[in-house]
């Protein structure tokens, strides 16, 4: 990446108060290199959406947030991501911790085969000690923020498996927010979904936001231009582009992001 | 192929097809005549054994023991007794040990060389003669305590058992998808309660079908309790004195010159075939359902 291009991400990089702060971030998958000195900041309580063409690396920078890459031997990053004041990819960091504040809810619906109100307990428990009713609270809290405490309140101890495909994803929100991070990553989080179900999660989106900070990685360009505050366009493990969403999508500065948006991509 | 203006009369076929065509037949009919050949077999034993085992199983078979040489009637509910005890032992001892050394080889098998060989030795003691097992929990224990016994064939027929229901729960949790194991960690989870509450519990009817698969392998293993508990014409529950046990029970009444003795026999066989059948019925409609849900 040259200067010119590292300059013009810069006024992002300063303006509002900032959760994840990024610099020269190097990502490998054994010797191949999937992201290329990543410089960003992820801001509070906002909505940073990530768009660029398959395997461009946004899925990868999104599991770096919360190390999910240490599952995998030979999956490795360089560089610094500051999470208040701390490098998380520091080798001393409690991983288990930082996902705890950092949540990621997945492409695919991934309820856990138990019920509806053991997969929202599930994690609060692993931090929390709560009281019986503190945690029927806390599990009703939960499928509320999701917007599905409606649909699910009869059936708490039915099997979350038993629900539909949009039901489970919003479980997997509830879950998410159950245990009350500080960071939501949403990778892809409606691409297994139907339009209805896909609109109540961006209104979800939208929602949440008042209280987390929310990163999210899609391949619809308008589901980012609806519900995101900010936008980075990434290729080839690059962040070609970064700023807020609205000059990104009207007057974007390079010609290859134009090109994606526009769909005259390739 | 009427439609083929090449060819002057409408039902005749061009030599191609026809060829596939004649090796296809023959593959059917080579594959049902295998078959046959298997069912055949399977068949005959099965009616021979309904047909002369039937005839021996009565109430008494339940209620009385092994009966002497020489006198008549008697059943066989020392030896029922006796298998119970040491297949519900060895039950008792291979589960966990399976189960654990399974989720072992599932989260650590990618990378540590331990868990590799282990998987590895694990195969071979899949396909290892059960008599070898039952020579060498002779030699390490039953030559040194100078007596066979019930618990030395548990343990016999627990070496057979473990490495069935490792590798059933490691390829069962193989299963699970990466992106569920991700969710449980993405919470923050630690490792040991996502391999336990998320991942083994996602394949627990799979599972369970593997300790099945197991209780029916040994149930009917003979050899491995011929150097262990050995036999014992006297009911006895003590696991520390030789055991009666169905398998062996069949092995010497059906050699014997006494008619009641064999009716007995066939009558046991029957027996195991039909527990291991109830066992294998039990296991798959189990693991249907679970696939359905």
């Amino acid at each position: 990446m040259n200067a010119l291009e590292t300059k013009a991400m810069t006024p992002q990089r300063t303006g509002g108060k900032k959760t994840l702060a990024i610099s020269g971030l190097n990502f490998y998958y054994g010797n191949f290199q999937g992201l290329k000195n990543i410089n960003m900041d992820i801001h509070d309580k906002k909505v940073t959406a990530f768009i660029g063409p398959s395997g461009c690396g946004k899925s990868t920078l999104l599991r770096t947030f919360n190390r999910m890459y240490d599952l995998y031997p030979g999956q490795r990053a360089e560089g610094s991501i500051l999470y208040h004041g701390r490098n998380i990819l520091d080798p001393s960091q409690d991983v288990n911790m930082l996902r705890a504040k950092v949540g990621m809810v997945f492409q695919k619906p991934t309820p856990f085969p138990m019920s509806v109100y053991d997969n929202i307990a599930f994690g609060v428990r692993l931090y929390e000690n709560l009281a019986k009713g503190e945690m029927d609270e806390r599990v009703e809290w939960a499928l509320n923020k999701a917007a599905l405490w409606g649909e699910v309140k009869d059936q708490l101890h039915k099997s979350g498996l038993s629900l539909s495909g949009g039901q489970q994803q919003r479980l997997c929100i509830a879950r998410g927010v159950a245990v009350k991070p500080d960071v939501l990553l949403l990778d892809e989080p409606t691409s297994a979904l139907d339009p209805i179900s896909t609109a109540k999660i961006e209104e979800l989106i939208s929602e949440l936001k008042g209280d987390y900070t929310i990163a999210i990685v899609t391949h619809n360009m308008q589901q980012a231009a609806r519900c995101s505050d900010y936008t980075a366009y990434m290729y080839l493990g690059e962040l070609v582009e970064f700023g807020e969403t609205d000059q990104i999508f009207m007057t974007p500065a390079k010609k290859d992001t134009q090109d994606y948006i526009t769909g005259r991509f390739g | 192929m009427s439609t083929d203006a090449h060819v002057s009369q409408p039902r005749a076929m061009n030599p191609v097809y026809r060829k596939r065509l004649f090796i296809h037949r023959l593959g059917i009919a080579l594959s049902f005549l295998a078959m046959v050949l298997g069912l055949f077999f399977l068949m005959w034993i099965l009616f021979t054994l309904v047909a002369k085992g039937l005839g021996a199983i009565s109430y008494a078979i339940f209620t009385q023991t092994t009966p002497a040489p020489g006198s008549d009637g008697g059943g066989l509910m020392n030896a029922i007794v006796g298998s119970l005890l040491m297949v519900g032992a060895a039950v008792f001892i291979s589960t966990p040990v399976g189960i654990f050394a399974g989720i072992y080889l599932a989260e650590y098998g990618e990378v540590s060389m331990f868990a590799k060989v282990t998987r590895f030795v694990t195969d071979i003691m899949l396909s290892a003669p059960s008599i070898v097992i039952g020579l060498f929990v002779y030699a390490i224990y039953v030559a040194r305590v100078q007596h066979f016994s019930g618990w030395a064939g548990s343990f016999a027929i627990s070496l057979i058992a473990i490495p069935v229901v490792v590798r059933t729960t490691d390829n069962m949790l193989n299963l699970v998808p990466a992106s569920l194991r991700e969710a449980a960690f993405a919470l923050g989870a630690p490792r040991w309660k996502v391999a336990t509450f998320v991942r083994l519990r996602a394949v627990k009817a799979g599972v369970i079908t593997g300790v099945l698969l197991a209780v029916a392998r040994i149930s009917g293993e003979t050899a491995p309790l011929l150097f262990t508990a050995l036999n014992n014409q006297f009911y006895s529950a003590n696991m520390n004195a030789p055991m009666a046990n169905l398998p062996v029970v069949i092995y010497q009444f059906a050699m014997s010159p006494y008619d009641n003795w064999r009716a007995l026999a066939w009558g046991g066989a029957l027996l195991i075939t039909f527990s291991v059948l109830v066992l294998n019925i039990l296991s798959r409609t189990l693991f249907a359902q679970k696939v359905n849900q």
